[in-house]
């Protein structure tokens, strides 16, 4: 490698990494508490089976998992405003990968809520629990638990697909690496570069998953 | 008169199952519900605890009437105060130690302080045997740990009742003897039962009465004694003496 290269390099790290931390990082934390907010309820609904919503839950999982991810972040960035809905890039793209995301989270909570044995449920009712507290109690900390790995996915395909946001002008990482590369041409080396810098991230988060897990245990090890 | 339901009636799918049974328990009766599978034993025992819902059906309980199929939630709630239930697979919280088992339904369901509840729970799992354990979680205890605990859980609110659905059906067979002598020591305190089971034992030695179901009737009911040793009915006998041949 000559040494223009390196120089390229080396004076890049920092700002692509500034923009890693200071957009893109939060860009993923706000879209997937979006994402999870969403899924829950979604999921909750169908799991209490609520007539109607239900129905709409469904609808919304169908149109969101049966379209292309960068097809929806254009639709509402270039489309809506036709409709006289101009909303800013960052905030699109925030609400773009929350709903996105959280359609396929929500069949993660759903199918983790369905494993809790149900008899759990009509136990809690023989001992003259609420519902509510059926759910608080007993339910939901055992679905999150069976959850996690699911939504630890979730959050590092986040992670990654934010990169898309540079598509409809949110200047992030991935964005801020094509903006140096169209100054000093080094396609290669440049997004090399970027490639290792999501690589951290998703290793950090790989460790913090690893964690959370054994911090969850298993309620006595025998799973 | 403890318990009386009259006519109940239940199907599921197009399918009757309970053809309009009868039952009455006195208090501190311990009734065995007999019959082969299939005979509608446990969705009885479920329909009287509103885990499903029957039909038609009349219920008295403590000399109050519901009906079976319109009960509210809060007639239900009222109702199960005075009950227990214990399933066959336990149904313990798993993500709950031992004593969490037993304590949440105090705290949560009946709004009692904490540390009486801990004080209750405690005593409960005493009678069971399974004091020594109040930190477990239920994975890591055996079947017949597990059934102790979940009958304590049942005991903790000082039921006037409790009902059993097959509560050995699930365990092995060296371990069904220890929750058997749980429950024999609940009937000898005077603990009113209402046990579906296969144990013959434990229905011809411990119940009072029993009540024997096929195909969605009952076919005979009467004292444990009489309905052993001098079975009225040709069905009743047939299906003592397949039992019994199956010992052999």
């Amino acid at each position: 490698m000559n040494e223009r290269l390196w120089g390229i390099l080396i004076d890049a790290f920092p700002k692509l990494l500034m923009y890693g931390i200071e957009v893109t990082v939060p860009l993923t934390i706000l879209s997937f508490a979006l994402a999870l907010i969403i899924s829950v309820i979604v999921a909750l609904i169908q799991y209490a089976d609520v007539k109607v919503l239900r129905q709409i839950c469904r609808f919304y999982i169908w149109i969101v998992r049966g379209t292309p991810l960068l097809v929806q972040l254009y639709l509402v960035f270039y489309g809506l405003p036709s409709l006289g809905i101009v909303l800013d890039a960052f905030p699109t793209a925030v609400l773009v990968f929350g709903l996105n995301e959280g359609a396929y989270m929500a069949e993660s909570v759903r199918g983790a809520l369905e494993a809790v044995p149900k008899g759990q449920v009509e136990a809690g009712y023989c001992v003259r629990m609420s519902y509510l507290q059926i759910m608080v109690h007993i339910v939901l900390p055992q679905a999150f638990r069976i959850a996690f790995p699911a939504l630890s996915n979730s959050l590092i395909s986040m992670v990654k697909g934010t990169s898309l946001a540079a598509s409809i002008t949110v200047m992030e990482m991935f964005r801020q690496a094509q903006v140096i590369n169209g100054r000093v041409y080094e396609s290669l080396g440049l997004y090399s570069e970027v490639a290792l810098i999501y690589l951290m991230f998703c290793t950090i988060l790989t460790a913090l998953q690893h964690w959370g897990e054994k911090k969850l245990g298993s309620y006595g090890g025998v799973k | 008169m403890m318990l009386e339901v009259k006519n109940v009636h239940k199907s599921f799918h197009g399918r009757e199952v309970l053809k309009g049974i009868d039952l009455t328990v006195d208090k501190g009766d311990v009734v065995a519900i007999l019959g082969p599978s299939g005979s509608g034993k446990t969705t009885l025992l479920r329909c009287i605890n509103y885990l499903e819902r029957a039909e038609q059906g009349e219920l008295i309980f403590d000399g109050e009437h519901f009906d079976m199929r319109l009960a509210s939630k809060a007639d239900v709630t009222r109702m199960r105060k005075k009950t227990a239930f214990v399933f066959q697979n336990y149904n313990l919280f798993l993500n709950k130690t031992v004593l969490q088992n037993v304590t949440l339904g105090l705290t949560a369901g009946s709004r009692m302080k904490r540390d009486e509840a801990r004080t209750v729970a405690i005593q409960a799992l005493e009678r069971v045997g399974m004091a020594d354990r109040l930190e477990s979680y239920p994975s890591q205890l055996s079947g017949g740990q597990q059934q102790r605990v979940a009958i304590a859980r049942g005991l903790a609110s000082n039921p006037e009742i409790i009902y059993f659905d097959e509560p050995t059906s699930a365990l092995d067979p060296e371990l069904i003897g220890e929750v058997l002598s749980v429950m024999r020591q609940l009937a000898e305190e005077g603990m009113t039962m209402l046990v579906v089971t296969h144990e013959m034992d434990f229905a011809r030695n411990v119940s009072s009465k029993v009540l024997f179901m096929e195909d969605g009737k009952v076919i005979e009911s009467g004292p444990s004694k009489e309905f052993f040793a001098n079975p009225k009915e040709e069905r009743s006998r047939a299906f003592i003496n397949t039992i019994l041949a199956d010992r052999r």
